[in-house]
């Protein structure tokens, strides 16, 4: 983007970040949805799913929003209204930052920081905030419990998933996320380069723990204690209704859209395929292609394990993050930065 | 008394006050979460009241009444073959076996016996309500814990028991086959071999369950050790069933002291375990589903030819006397006691229902647990709520 | 007017009489032995069922004796019956259409009799031998309180909840006794036979249709179905 967008004014290149912004938000958030919560789900669960709005329901999805859109925005009577309404737009808000560190090509990426996975990690707890504010205004003890699960949920989990990232950090040498797909592009393993050095093999207990942390960031199920719908509702989702119900629900997939492509991004080389010179000019074009790939392959994972799990129970939730990731993550930078000196 | 002293009790007194002040301000009171009655986890309109200390239950209190029909009162004005279409919507899941102890009740006043065709099919019947009943909770236990996948199946095998059950009786949920003396109709032609291939059915969505859901092991970590009922206190609170035989308590009253059903005359299992927790529950349920295809089985190869009714009267009026008939039905103990005085309508029935004593128990098995397991034991207590509020 | 389906089962049930009844007269025969004068009256149905009807004060006494001595652990219902016959007669029966039997005026009892309109009936278990028995007591119109058995059979409680508020009976000494079913402010006991079912009286129910006789044929009350 950076080449395309070097001689226009900053009001164009502004509308254009925007527009592409919002299409890298929304258009893998609504494939998710399609291709994952209505189909797969469907499939795994022997029924069809939508297949009457275009071919094989293609269409649901639009009918879903124009559904919600046309839907009254109710607040309920007790609720700080302000607050109620703003929570919605601060997690779409985490969902939108989020994007800006992930690199779709050897030259497309909205920013190019060296802190890029810090600010990207940072961003992502933003949306703890917006639950916890939907949670409190909603005044309805449904809604505030989830919200506190919610919030314990996301800070135990964020733990485990920055000590995770670390071991890629260390491998890689750098903050930066394109230096890092660079780095798996241009990698071997123990000198063997043909595939580059993807670090889901090296860091393989990284991406498992990445993985589960995502689930957790994410409170899908087995993680869904916060919006476990047979006991709290729907949690702080509760008395959202219409246009701001829709928005939690696009940040909840863009969201894992968003972390699936992270972990394609830490994990799988990203943009990169194998085969061809990393600063090939044709990853600008077949890039966003490859990454939605991986993405895909990572969320078919996290969906898979979303529609066949129970959930845990708040306290063995809790417990699986401080007893078994965070150790587990602190053994694997260890390990890390012990083979990252030998070698 | 000095001035130092002085000054030290004043300080004291406080530093007292303020702590005191602060206790009130910080205080925990403690909040009521109301679950219910429109919740997605009471299966109808069961409201629990519970006390919560952040997430543990202090105290939890069950209301009901939201859904009470008055079956008790209704019955004293219908005649005895139109009660079983009010008793058919107690459990409306296995609404057949709801039948049956009524009638077995009033054929008992009458000294009236049904031919043992009519028997063999009552059992049958009886068996296929319960699979129908319990197939669901199979499923249902599932989504209480989060995992949607199960109930889908368990609603596409239900399907197939539930054609079966609309192939004899002409209905899916409230059959009204049972009748004083006998049974309505006989099977339709091709009934037992098709019945054969649903059970088939059954038996995979079983298998399907062992290793979907019983083998998970969050599904075991949420459901072992969590919500223990001890055989003495799950009999003192009258709990029947698949409640009670999870706790080691071997009783079964299709084995022991039923009447009117030919149960006796299989051979099968009662399952029991000896944990008591709601695992325990769930893999005793399971166990019967199978238990049920078993028998079902049997009754189809060994079913005797004969007729379906026997001799009664057109218009029905029933010896003056009192009766009290019951069978393990899909949710536990339902018993009739029937008072006749020899008129066309009872006089007074009283509905022992199994899942109002089930749920009785909730106040004391509820206390000390998380909100978590609260959903939990009430999916593995397994109550239908027309069976609680009737 | 009753018609066994087969004589050869009639005979088998002779036969098996005796062995089945040794348990519940013996039974009889220790409860008497606890219970001594408080044993108002018993009935055994061979192979069927056994009733006890015990006098009010030892009403909790029976529960613990059946409890203790008696391995009834198993607690199964409590409820009540109200022997008045219904004040509204006919008129609420599903049978409006028929002609009008003689109402009994005064109350007749069921199994063991009574001496009173309220009778508590209740029903415990002994899971070892597989007996039942239904106790019932009697109740003063002018007391209609008793000694709740929830300290001995917790089960009790919702029960003894139910029949409270559908019958006006109170419970001495339970736990918890407000209203189980019916909202806090309702008036009037709905089982009892005085409590009118108003839909009935409004509009009888549609369900007459059921045993109305075939068009063009006699009443055919007595005649036997084929």
């Amino acid at each position: 983007m950076s080449v395309v967008l070097a001689d226009l004014a900053y009001w164009q290149e502004t509308t254009i970040r925007l527009l592409v912004g919002l299409i890298a938000v929304l258009l893998p958030a609504g494939t998710l949805v399609y291709l994952f919560l209505f189909k797969m789900m469907s499939f795994m669960q022997s029924r069809l799913g939508p297949m009457e709005a275009g071919p094989y329901g293609s269409l649901q999805l639009l009918a879903e929003v124009g559904k919600f859109l046309q839907k009254e925005d109710i607040v309920p009577k007790a609720a700080d209204r302000l607050i109620f309404k703003l929570a919605p737009f601060v997690v779409l808000i985490s969902t939108f930052l989020l994007i800006l560190v992930i690199p779709a090509g050897p030259d497309l990426w909205f920013i190019d920081v060296d802190t890029g996975i810090f600010l990207g990690l940072a961003v992502s707890s933003i949306s703890v905030i917006g639950i916890l504010m939907a949670g409190w205004a909603s005044s309805s003890k449904y809604s505030l419990l989830g919200a506190l699960r919610a919030t314990g949920q996301l800070i135990a989990y964020e733990l485990p998933m920055v000590l995770a990232v670390v071991g890629v950090i260390i491998q890689a040498g750098t903050l930066n996320v394109q230096e890092i797909v660079m780095a798996q592009a241009t990698g071997e393993i123990f000198g063997f380069g043909g595939i580059g050095n993807p670090y889901v093999i090296t860091q393989f207990v990284g991406f498992l723990i990445f993985l589960i942390a995502v689930q957790a960031e994410l409170t899908q199920p087995p993680f869904d204690m916060p919006v476990a719908e047979s006991e709290l509702v729907t949690g702080y989702l509760t008395e959202y209704s219409g246009l701001r119900f829709l928005m939690f629900f696009i940040g909840e997939f863009a969201t894992a859209a968003i972390f699936s492509a992270l972990a394609a991004t830490l994990f799988l080389g990203g943009w990169y395929v194998p085969g061809l010179e990393a600063t090939d000019n044709l990853f600008n074009v077949i890039g966003p292609i490859v990454l939605l790939g991986k993405m895909l392959l990572v969320a078919f994972f996290i969906f898979w394990f979303r529609f066949t799990y129970p959930r845990f129970r708040e306290d063995q939730l809790q417990q699986l993050a401080w007893k078994v990731l965070i150790p587990l993550s602190l053994v694997n930078i260890v390990i890390t930065g012990v083979l990252k000196v030998v070698f | 008394m000095s001035d130092t002293a002085d000054t030290k009790q004043m300080a004291y007194i406080a530093a007292q006050a303020a702590d005191a002040r602060v206790n009130l301000e910080i205080e925990t009171e403690g909040m009521t979460l109301n679950i219910g009655p429109q919740h997605p986890a009471t299966h109808g309109t069961l409201r629990i009241v519970v006390r919560l200390d952040g997430e543990q239950v202090i105290s939890a209190e069950p209301l009901m009444g939201y859904m009470h029909r008055g079956y008790e009162k209704l019955t004293e004005v219908r005649t005895y073959p139109q009660v079983t279409t009010l008793v058919n919507r107690i459990d409306w899941l296995g609404s057949f076996a709801n039948e049956v102890p009524f009638i077995l009740a009033a054929e008992q006043l009458m000294e009236v016996e049904a031919p043992p065709r009519a028997q063999w099919i009552r059992t049958a019947l009886f068996e296929m309500s319960r699979i129908a009943n319990v197939v669901l909770f199979l499923g249902d236990m599932g989504v209480q814990l989060g995992a949607v996948t199960p109930v889908f199946f368990a609603f596409r095998d239900r399907e197939f028991i539930l054609n079966q059950i609309e192939a004899v009786t002409g209905g899916r949920f409230h059959p009204n086959f049972d009748r004083i003396g006998g049974l309505k109709d006989d099977l339709p032609k091709g009934w037992i071999d098709e019945t054969r291939g649903v059970l088939k059915r059954i038996r995979n969505f079983c298998d399907e369950i062992e290793t979907l859901v019983v083998g998970n092991e969050i599904f075991q970590s949420r459901t072992r050790n969590i919500g223990v009922i001890p055989a003495d206190i799950g009999l003192s609170y009258g709990l029947s069933g698949a409640n009670i035989r999870s706790s080691g308590v071997d009783w079964d009253i299709r084995r022991d002291g039923g009447v009117g059903l030919v149960h006796n005359e299989l051979d099968w299992k009662v399952w029991t375990h000896p944990d008591g927790d709601s695992f325990a529950r769930f893999w005793v349920r399971l166990q019967e589903v199978r238990e049920s295809c078993t028998m079902i089985e049997q009754i189809l190869d060994g079913i005797p030819s004969g007729p379906v009714m026997a001799k009664v009267p057109r218009i029905i009026k029933v010896p003056a006397g009192e009766a009290y008939v019951e069978t393990e039905n899909p949710l536990g103990i339902m018993g009739y006691y029937v008072i006749s005085k020899g008129d066309l309508t009872p006089f007074r029935v009283k509905i022992r229902s199994a899942s109002f004593n089930n749920v009785s128990i909730t106040p004391w098995l509820l206390k000390g647990v998380y909100v978590p397991d609260v959903i939990s034991i009430l999916a593995s207590l397994y109550f239908i709520l027309g069976d609680i509020d009737r | 007017m009753i018609q066994l389906s087969s004589p050869e089962e009639t005979n088998e049930e002779e036969v098996e009489i005796p062995k089945r009844d040794d348990i519940r007269e013996d039974l009889i025969s220790k409860l008497k032995n606890d219970l001594g004068e408080s044993l108002v009256a018993t009935e055994v149905v061979a192979e069927v069922d056994v009733w006890v009807r015990v006098t009010k004060e030892a009403w909790l006494e029976t529960a613990q004796v059946l409890l203790n001595r008696h391995n009834m652990k198993y607690f199964n219902f409590l409820s009540a019956i109200d022997w008045l016959p219904s004040p509204f007669g006919r008129d609420m029966d599903a049978q409006v259409d028929q002609p009008e039997p003689v109402t009994p005026e005064e109350m007749t009892w069921g199994t063991t009799g009574g001496e009173t309109r309220f009778q508590l009936l209740a029903r415990v278990h002994d899971l070892e031998n597989h007996l039942g028995i239904s106790l019932k007591v009697d109740l003063e119109d002018t007391d209609l309180s008793i000694e709740s058995w929830s300290s001995i059979y917790p089960g009790a409680d919702w029960h003894e909840r139910e029949v409270s508020e559908m019958f006006g009976i109170t419970f001495l000494n339970h736990p918890n006794p407000v209203k189980l079913y019916l909202p806090g402010d309702f008036e009037g006991y709905p089982m009892r036979k005085d409590f009118a079912l108003l839909a009935r009286r409004i509009k009888p129910w549609p369900g007459i249709v059921d045993v109305e006789d075939m068009p063009g044929e006699e009443s055919e009350e007595d005649e036997v179905d084929a």
